[in-house]
C-alpha cells in the first residue's frame, strides 16, 4: 500500500511540489543561516588560532579579546619570562592604525607587530614574498584580501609602498590570515617597526605570546603568570572562546540570526501544513474509501508516514544542496566568505529540525484521515 | 432447500444527534437479504436508504440492534476484525467511483487485493483480466480522468468484484450515467457478482433500472414498507 500512498502524492504534482519547496525552504534557510552565524562567531577567535604556538596569551588584567586591547608595560616581558613553566614569551601587538592608498583614500587597518627574533605571531603561510623579507627595513606583509581591497591584485600589491600613519611601508609579502570579525586590512611587521609606526605612550606591548615548557600543564603555568605578575593569562583555547563569547554578547548577531532560522521553520511548518492539509482534503474520499474497503488504521498511518517521509527526504536533501551551493558560490564569489564552511553539526539539526516539522504537519494529516468515517463516502 | 441468507437485519434503529436532539433515522428494522438475488433498496431521499446500506456493510454502528452477514454478527466484532471483514467479504461500489487519480485502470482495481497482502504484480494482472470481462479491457492503463463516467463505474465495480466479495453494496451506481450504460452496469453486476451464495443490494433512485431487480424493498422515513418483486403501484 505504500506504493499507491507514494503514487497518490507524487500524482499531484502542484501539491507534491508545494510540499517538496517547503521543505526545502526550510533546510536552505536553516541551514545557510546557522552556517553563517557559526562562521560569523569563530572570526572571534581567528587571531588565536592564527598563533598556534602559543599556549597561552598574556595580558593586562582589563583585556578581553584579541580585538579589547589595553596596552601592558614593555617590562611584562622579562616579568613573565622570569615565570617557571614558561619556555619562551614573544611579545605582539595588535592596534588600530589607518594607511593612505594609492589613490589618496584613508583606510583602517589593524597591524600586527610580531617577535622581533622568531617573527612568532605571523600567519604560517606567505603566499607571495618570503618569510625572511620581513626582516628588511620598513618591511610589512598584508593579508591576501586586504591586498586586494588596497591594490587590486594580491601580486599588484608587492612591493607597493604605503603610508602607514604617516610613515613609508613597503609591502614585502602576502600571508593567508584569517579573517576577523571586523574583516578589517591586517599589516603585519616586527614589534620594532611597529613601534615606529604606531607612535604614542610608552606602553603599546597588547599580548605576550607563551609557550609552556613540554610536559608542564598550560593552565598550572597561566596561573602562575598570573600569581607572579598580576597580569591576566588566559590558555588559547578559552581566549578563543573568550573572543567568541564577546560576539555573543555585544551584538545582535544571535538574536538576529535565531530570528531568521525561527522564521525559516515556522513558515516551512506552514507551507506544508498547509499544503498537506489540502492534499489531504482533495483526496479524503479516496482514504475514505480504502477504509470501507477495509484498509486498516495501522496501514493508513504507514500510507501517510511513507508520503512524509518522501517529502522530508526529497526537501531536505536539495536544500542542502542548495545552501552547500550557495556557499560555495560565495566562497567563489566575495572575499565575505572566506574560510566559511558546514560543521557537520548544521546539518544534523537542519535534519532535525525537518524531521520535527515533518512529524507535526503528518500527524496533523493523519488526524484528519482517521478521523474520517468510512460511512461518509457514501453520501 | 430454501436460499441462503446473506444479511440479516434485526431490530436496527439509528439516531443522529444535532445538538441536543436525537433523530431517529432508522426505527426498528428487521429484514433479511437472500443469497443469489439481486436486491433493490428504493424510497424518497432521506428515507435512510444510505444509512441502512451503511450499517449492513459494517460501515456505520447501528444505535441499536444486531447485523449478520453470512452468519456473522458483524457490531460485536472487534473493529480490527470487522476492518478484516469487510475486505474479504463486502464489495462497495459507491455512486461517486472514489478512484484514486493518479492510479490506472487496472491498479485502481487491485486495491483490494493489494490491501489483502497479494504482491502487486500479481493482484493488477489479475484485474487487467478482470476489466477485460468488464468490457474495458483496453482501457487498462488509462487513468480516471482520461475514462468516461460509464468507464470509470466500470473500474469501480472491478474494484468491488476483485477479491469475489460474497456481498456487494452499491449506493446509487447509476445515477450519473444515461439509460443505456446504467442498464449494461446492472446486466454486468448481475453476470459477474451475482451467484448461488451471492448477494448483491443496491440503493437506487433510478426507475429505469426497476425491473432488473429480483427483490424490491422500499423505504419510507426509516421503515420498510414494501417487499415484493415489483415497485408498489403508487410509486
Ligand atoms: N451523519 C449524519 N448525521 C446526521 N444526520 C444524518 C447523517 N446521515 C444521515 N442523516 C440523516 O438521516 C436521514 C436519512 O439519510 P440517508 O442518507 O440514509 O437518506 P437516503 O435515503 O440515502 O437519501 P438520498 O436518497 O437523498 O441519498 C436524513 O434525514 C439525513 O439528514
Ligand atoms: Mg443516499
Amino acid at each position: 500500500m505504500k506504493w499507491i500512498a507514494i503514487r497518490m502524492l507524487t500524482g499531484d504534482r502542484v501539491k507534491f511540489a508545494g510540499l517538496v519547496f517547503g521543505v526545502v525552504f526550510s533546510t536552505l534557510l536553516i541551514t545557510q543561516q546557522l552556517t553563517i552565524f557559526v562562521n560569523l562567531l569563530l572570526r572571534g577567535a581567528a587571531a588565536v588560532h592564527e598563533v598556534p604556538s602559543a599556549d597561552i596569551w598574556v595580558m593586562d588584567p582589563a583585556g578581553r579579546t584579541p580585538d579589547v586591547t589595553v596596552p601592558l608595560p614593555a617590562t611584562s616581558l622579562q616579568r613573565v619570562r622570569g615565570v617557571a613553566g614558561v619556555a619562551w614569551a614573544a611579545p605582539l601587538m595588535r592596534a588600530g592604525a589607518s594607511v593612505r592608498t594609492p589613490d589618496g583614500a584613508l583606510e583602517p587597518v589593524t597591524v600586527v607587530g610580531v617577535d622581533d627574533a622568531t617573527l612568532t605571531g605571523l600567519p604560517r603561510t606567505v603566499q607571495l614574498g618570503r618569510r625572511a623579507a620581513l626582516r628588511e627595513p620598513d618591511a610589512v606583509f598584508i593579508d591576501a584580501m586586504g591586498a586586494r581591497r588596497l591594490f587590486g591584485t594580491e601580486r599588484g600589491a608587492l612591493d607597493q609602498r604605503l603610508e602607514l600613519n604617516d610613515r613609508r611601508a613597503v609591502v614585502r609579502g602576502i600571508v593567508d590570515s584569517e579573517p576577523t570579525f571586523t574583516n578589517s586590512v591586517m599589516l603585519y611587521t616586527r614589534y620594532a617597526n611597529a613601534l615606529e609606526f604606531l607612535p604614542g605612550s610608552r606602553n603599546r606591548l597588547s599580548f605576550i605570546l607563551v609557550q609552556a615548557q613540554a610536559g608542564a600543564n598550560p593552565f598550572a603555568v597561566a596561573r602562575q603568570i598570573t600569581a607572579a605578575t598580576g597580569l591576566r593569562a588566559r590558555v588559547a583555547g578559552d581566549f578563543a572562546q573568550d573572543g567568541i563569547d564577546y560576539i555573543i554578547d555585544n551584538t545582535g548577531i544571535p538574536i538576529n540570526f535565531g530570528i531568521t532560522v525561527a522564521l525559516g521553520v515556522i513558515v516551512g511548518i506552514a507551507i506544508v501544513g498547509l499544503t498537506f492539509s489540502l492534499f489531504i482534503r482533495d483526496n479524503i474520499r479516496q482514504f475514505g474509501a480504502l477504509k470501507a474497503i477495509g484498509v486498516t488504521n495501522g496501514t493508513i498511518r504507514q500510507m501517510v508516514a511513507a508520503q512524509s517521509a518522501l517529502v522530508a527526504l526529497i526537501g531536505y536533501g536539495l536544500g542542502l544542496a542548495l545552501a552547500i551551493g550557495f556557499l560555495e558560490l560565495g566562497r567563489i564569489y566575495s572575499d565575505a566568505f572566506k574560510g566559511f564552511y558546514t560543521p557537520w553539526q548544521i546539518p544534523l539539526i537542519a535534519a532535525v529540525m525537518v524531521a520535527c516539522m515533518i512529524l507535526l504537519t503528518g500527524l496533523i494529516a493523519l488526524r484528519q484521515v482517521l478521523r474520517t468515517e468510512p460511512a461518509e463516502v457514501f453520501r | 432447500m430454501s436460499p441462503q441468507l446473506a444479511v440479516r437485519v434485526s431490530g436496527v434503529t439509528k439516531d443522529f444527534a444535532f445538538g441536543e436532539e436525537r433523530l431517529r433515522v432508522l426505527h426498528g428494522i428487521d429484514v433479511s437479504v437472500r443469497a443469489g438475488e439481486l436486491t433493490y433498496l428504493v424510497g424518497e431521499s432521506g428515507s435512510g436508504k444510505t444509512t441502512l446500506i451503511s450499517i449492513m456493510a459494517g460501515i456505520l454502528f447501528p444505535s441499536a440492534g444486531a447485523v449478520e452477514v453470512f452468519g456473522t454478527d458483524l457490531y460485536t466484532l472487534s473493529d480490527r476484525d470487522l476492518v478484516r471483514f469487510r475486505l474479504a467479504t463486502i464489495g462497495f461500489i459507491f455512486q461517486q467511483y472514489n478512484l484514486i487519480p493518479s492510479l490506472t485502470a487496472a491498479e485502481n482495481a487491485a486495491v483490494p487485493l493489494i490491501a489483502a497482502g497479494t504482491p502487486r504484480e500479481v493482484a493488477v494482472a489479475q484485474a487487467r483480466e478482470l476489466l477485460h470481462r468488464l468490457n474495458i479491457g483496453t482501457q487498462c492503463d488509462k487513468l480516471p480522468r482520461q475514462l468516461s463516467g460509464g468507464q470509470q463505474q466500470r473500474v469501480a465495480i472491478g474494484r468491488a468484484l476483485i477479491h469475489a466479495p460474497r456481498l456487494v453494496v452499491c449506493d446509487e451506481p447509476t445515477a450519473a450515467l444515461d439509460a443505456g450504460s446504467g442498464r449494461r452496469v446492472m446486466d454486468l453486476l448481475r453476470d459477474v457478482a451475482l451467484a448461488a451464495d451471492r448477494a448483491v443490494i443496491v440503493v437506487t433512485h433510478d426507475n429505469r433500472i426497476f425491473d432488473l431487480a429480483d427483490r424490491i424493498l422500499a423505504m419510507e422515513d426509516g421503515r420498510i414498507t414494501h417487499d415484493g418483486k415489483h415497485m408498489p403501484k403508487d410509486h
